[in-house]
């Protein structure tokens, strides 16, 4: 047999009739479009295309998802005079910013943070109205709702960051605005203002998780694309009838690293690797300004963060220093 | 067949890995100067690029040292009418001092950029008002301010470098105020030099170096203890500042900080005291004379909102960790270190001169040296 290597993207293309998928009642009407076929997505994926399922919650949550982009565009394009050619050039730097602090959680002026609110609500919508959706589809297949609490993993750090930890601190300037650079802004500013997110125990829990879920998705992909010669990624027949695709991908793992996981397993870790990565991570902010105001003294008081020799004559705080002339 | 697809997938590798490396690149071609500036593994290094040093090398070059002119002979103020802040120079001094000026200030005009040609005594021109004002900021500085300009100093060329306006001043920013019902964007969100092309609040300098606003946004304890003492938006605002600093003296955040507790003086380096003294600095001048010729400026001269141009760091720096890497530029100018006799009457309008000037000026002239 010679060995071809014929993943990761196959060469072959099957053609057939389109797929119509079973039958889910009165549910049916919901489904759109005719289905087509593509070869070039045949290449990444299934060559078929659609038909979707929109239904009810899909067109509200698109709806509210249009609303909060076109409050959000406007704003950024109206910010630089309605001129295109620099609502194209600084877009990544613009931003619809959240109200100032003087507002609290009061409701500010539309064009003072006003319109981060209405934004901020549709997106929530849309998002949780997704959630639903996701969550309904899964059940009408029959299938567990694991893909919709791994989102609404996502949807809780995203209400940490923008509802829920702004009420506790009672102000919504305290959430993140929405834009490209801008948002990156804040969070280093966040990290400054909170004296260094590092020392945060649960955002190094995160980062964990993140990391960890790119190294197991490195290697379980990896592990199946190598045996994929023996039909390893042929998921269904491996839990019937174990090949020598699963034995070899096991036992790969027990010689390298003494331990393995198991079909099932892997996709438990990952799982749950993936999930925890926002779940630490919105606890982690959650605890910020709330419970911990500065996380470099709470890490020296903890005795986490370590303490180096000085190598500069110490200079005390000049704004202490009694009578002396600047 | 084996090494064959090995070779294909080095084939396909090889060159997507090199176009990666060549757009990274992009950004500022290697190799990139490391210098290590506190203890090991705490990331305190400083970047240097070769090229932008060598372009602030040249930016930076100290001037010709003029002769040194003999203080004896008659002053300068029995020769001559109408001068209130170097009338203690000898006539020498005065005259030397007066062709450094035309070369720091004005070298394409000469004398006539702020003297009225028929007569010299005359302040018609407001270059010479505005000129006389900076005399005595100079002198400010040089006295008081050793804090920041230690016995370096400053004269005229620290800021202006032949140049009849700094190249490096600042106006107030326009559009910070919501505007119509869209569009605001709290005075940040825009590709602003001022503070390294971040999206940061643009104008740190209103808030920081004219205004008095909080600079420190860490709380000192580990935990809350009553109110906040700070948003997250006043730390974009301090951020803004502290990018203006880090890119007017071509330094990282590191020169000052250890950014592991940016707030820590324990951690911090001896520059961050200097620095903190440079706030105070560009604050006091912004506000004890830049801001009080007002009204002396044309309208050509003015900012957006109608201000007069200010200082902020990169004034004097421009890209250098000390300006003209600090070259003894002082040497010879006895006129724009000693404020002497006349100098309480100097003022254009005393009456907009806040109390604190005087009040400075006083305790400088009773000061040794």
């Amino acid at each position: 047999m010679p060995f071809e290597y014929q993943n990761l993207f196959t060469t072959v293309v099957a053609t057939s009739p389109p797929e119509t998928s079973i039958s889910v009642g009165r549910d049916d009407a919901e489904r759109e479009g005719k289905p087509l076929h593509f070869r070039l997505l045949g290449k990444i994926g299934d060559a078929q295309l659609g038909p979707i399922y929109l239904g009810w919650f899909g067109v509200a949550s698109l709806l509210c998802g249009f609303i909060c982009i076109e409050i959000i565009g406007l704003n950024m394009w109206a910010s630089v005079n309605w001129d295109p050619v620099q609502f194209v050039r600084q877009l990544f730097w613009l931003a619809l910013e959240p109200p100032p602090a003087k507002y609290g959680l009061s409701i500010p002026p539309l064009n003072e943070g006003g319109w981060w609110r209405i934004a901020g609500f549709f997106l929530t919508a849309a998002v949780l109205l997704w959630w639903v959706r996701m969550y309904r589809r899964a059940r009408a297949l029959k299938m567990g709702t694991h893909v919709a609490w791994a989102f609404a993993a996502a949807i809780w750090l995203m209400l940490v960051l923008g509802l829920i930890r702004p009420i506790l601190m009672g102000s919504f300037s305290e959430a993140v605005p929405f834009g490209i650079f801008p948002h990156l802004d804040w969070t280093a500013a966040f990290s400054i203002r909170y004296g260094n997110l590092f020392y945060n125990p649960f955002h190094m829990l995160s980062i964990v998780f993140l990391y960890g879920s790119t190294l197991l998705f490195a290697m379980h992909g990896a592990t199946i694309l190598a045996v994929s010669r023996f039909g390893g990624e042929r998921e269904i027949e491996q839990i019937v009838d174990r090949g020598t695709a699963s034995e070899r991908a096991a036992l790969f793992w027990r010689w390298t690293m003494g331990f393995n996981a198991t079909m099932e397993s892997i996709h438990k870790w990952a799982w749950w690797f993936a999930v925890l990565c926002p779940l630490t991570g919105g606890i982690g902010i959650l605890l910020t300004g709330t419970v911990v105001d500065n996380w470099y003294l709470w890490a020296v008081k903890h005795h986490i963060a370590p303490i180096y020799p000085a190598v500069f004559p110490y200079t005390p705080d000049p704004a202490l220093l009694q009578g002396v002339k600047p | 067949m084996t090494s064959l697809s090995v070779s294909s997938v080095f084939l396909r590798i090889v060159p997507a890995g090199l176009a990666a490396a060549l757009l990274l690149t992009g950004c500022e071609p290697p190799p990139v100067k490391t210098v290590q500036h506190g203890y090991r593994g705490t990331a305190m290094v400083q970047v240097y690029h070769p090229a932008t040093l060598e372009a602030d090398a040249a930016k930076n070059a100290p001037p010709e040292i003029s002769p040194t002119a003999s203080p004896d002979g008659p002053k300068a103020g029995a020769i001559y009418q109408n001068v209130k802040v170097l009338g203690d120079l000898s006539v020498g001094q005065f005259a030397g001092l007066m062709v450094d000026i035309t070369n720091w200030v004005a070298p394409a005009q000469g004398c006539t950029y702020c003297h009225a040609g028929g007569n010299f005594a005359e302040d018609t021109l407001y270059t010479k008002v505005v000129a006389r004002k900076m005399l005595q900021m100079t002198q400010h500085i040089n006295n008081d301010w050793k804090s920041h300009v230690q016995n370096v100093g400053v004269t005229c060329y620290t800021c202006h470098r032949g140049n009849n306006v700094p190249a490096n001043i600042w106006f107030r920013s326009a559009d910070t105020a919501p505007r119509g019902m869209v569009g605001w964007k709290d005075g940040q969100d825009a590709p602003s030099q001022q503070v390294a092309y971040a999206s940061l609040p643009n104008d740190p300098f209103s808030r920081y170096l004219e205004g008095a606003e909080e600079i420190r946004v860490n709380s000192v304890t580990a935990l809350p203890e009553g109110p906040a003492n700070a948003s997250i938006k006043s730390a974009e605002g301090t951020y803004g500042l502290m990018m203006h600093m880090s890119s007017s003296l071509g330094v990282n955040c590191t020169y000052c900080h250890n950014t592991r507790g940016f707030a820590s003086w324990e951690l911090s380096t001896p520059q961050r005291n200097v620095a903190w003294y440079g706030i105070r600095m560009a604050r006091d001048l912004n506000n004890q004379y830049l801001d009080t010729l007002a009204g002396v400026y044309p309208d050509y001269r003015l900012g957006a909102t109608g201000d007069v141009p200010k200082l902020n760091c990169a004034t004097c720096h421009q890209g250098a960790f000390k300006p003209l890497y600090g070259a003894d530029i002082l040497q010879g100018h006895p006129g724009l270190v000693a404020p002497k006799a006349m100098d309480v009457s100097a003022p254009a309008d005393p009456a907009v001169i806040p109390a604190a000037t005087v009040s400075d000026a006083a305790t400088a002239k009773d000061a040794p040296g």
